[in-house]
């Protein structure tokens, strides 16, 4: 693996000190008047400081539409014997009881801790723009990096209640059903990734090359 | 003229598109990658006839995935009463009422936006596999596929399918259709797709080839 040769060593040099603007899309550099990237017709903005506001509000109505999820039932089970609504926590709570704990951490984890962490995650990144934090840039973009691959994992328990409603429908012996909190869920988690796409990591390292000079 | 997958050009200037380091662009062996030095994302990459493999387990994810909704994906029986369900089923669960919307999220999330991406990574490589002129619109074209790229979430899917067969399994008995083993593959298949596939690379071969 090779890392690649910084324009002039030492310190690095960036698109937008240079007079250029970058294509987040194709990576092509452009000169800074430039408003379209002729390679592959994408906006170009050197920075968009429509960005941040941006990624409150997706989190906002992301956050929003999490109450409810966790509030309502996601899946109606009937059986013979009973009918049940379980929550999120309600069915990992009930996995645990039958033994399967591994399956309910999967859950856990997926619906609650990645959910919750995402919201901080964002809302730290945000704020460290314009306030002065403990964790360096290069700590931020990781955190950034995190935040973008793992957010789509929180989908796995909409695709449960799917999986199991299809397929559990066996008259009155059992059957599954969807509960109201599945498509406020996945609202939720369509959100929330619209917020993290929404932010600009250059933005991470701007903030760190104004407090060196 | 015939269309390379290797970066050539020594002097053209490269941005990290993450953190908007510029770089000039050096030329890769085949297995080599070059990272942005500050924030170590991959920005070239360069794989022997990676064009010619991208399109190609393309090619295999639109087949394995037209298999994998038409076949039976899973059956549940007890007491006598069997119900087998398609992966169109699991996505279509949603739809009476007021849920049908999530219906529809879940199909194309699924099903529908994994073959779509392979589609049109297919229109966009193939004439650069033969080292022809890419067809008309191919830069949308790739620019639709890239953006498709999160909404992709069959790999996770097939994790929710796990912890749905622990839900059921003292409910009911399972029985696996093929349609479950296509689905198995199809996301070992898009992982090696993915790896393949070099957005740099990509943009450049279809600036290249249209002068
Ligand atoms: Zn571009
Ligand atoms: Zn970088």
């Amino acid at each position: 693996m090779d890392d690649m040769e910084s324009a002039r060593p030492q310190q690095t040099v960036t698109a937008r000190g240079s007079g250029l603007v970058a294509c987040t899309r194709c990576s092509r550099v452009w000169p800074a008047d430039r408003d379209i990237c002729g390679r592959c017709h994408a906006p170009l903005q050197s920075r968009d400081p429509t960005a941040l506001s941006r990624v409150w509000a997706w989190m906002a109505v992301g956050i929003i539409c999490y109450i409810p999820a966790n509030l309502y039932p996601m899946l109606l089970t009937q059986t013979l014997l009973s009918t049940s609504k379980s929550t999120i926590i309600g069915g990992a709570i009930e996995l645990i009881h039958h033994g399967a704990v591994g399956i309910a951490i999967i859950i856990i984890v997926a619906s609650v801790l990645i959910p919750m962490g995402k919201f901080v995650a964002i809302a730290y990144l945000a704020l460290s723009l314009k306030h002065q934090v403990k964790l360096s840039a290069a700590a931020r973009h990781r955190l950034y990096e995190y935040v973008e691959f793992i957010g789509r994992w929180s989908m796995i328990d909409v695709f449960v209640v799917a999986i199991l409603s299809s397929l559990v429908q066996l008259s009155a012996v059992a059957a599954i059903n969807p509960g109201p909190a599945a498509i406020t869920f996945a609202l939720s988690v369509i959100f929330t990734m619209l917020s993290a796409q929404s932010f600009d990591p250059r933005s991470i390292w701007d903030a760190e090359e104004e407090d060196t000079e | 003229m015939t269309v390379d997958d290797t970066p050539e050009d020594e002097g053209e200037l490269i941005a990290c598109p993450q953190c908007d380091a510029l770089y000039r662009v050096v030329s890769l062996d085949h297995g080599e990658r070059a990272n942005c030095t500050r924030c170590h994302t991959v920005l070239i990459s360069s794989r022997r006839r990676a064009f010619a493999r991208a399109a190609a387990l393309s090619l295999t994810v639109v087949v394995l995935m037209i298999g994998a909704t038409i076949f039976p994906f899973l059956s549940v029986s007890v007491a006598g009463l069997t119900n087998s369900s398609s992966v169109l089923d699991a996505a279509l669960a949603f739809a009476g009422g007021p849920m049908f919307a999530l219906s529809v999220a879940v199909a194309a999330l699924i099903v529908l936006i994994p073959i779509a991406r392979s589609v049109l990574v297919l229109y966009v490589l193939t004439p650069l596999v033969f080292g022809r002129k890419p067809f008309r619109h191919a830069v949308d074209a790739f620019r639709y596929a890239e953006a498709m790229r999160p909404w992709s979430m069959a790999e996770i899917f097939v994790i929710g399918v796990a912890v749905a067969l622990v839900k059921v399994a003292d409910l009911a008995r399972v029985g696996f259709g093929p349609a479950f083993w296509m689905f198995a593959a199809l996301v070992v298949v898009i992982v090696v797709q993915d790896s393949y596939i070099n957005r740099w690379t990509i943009w450049k071969a279809l600036d290249r080839s249209r002068q």
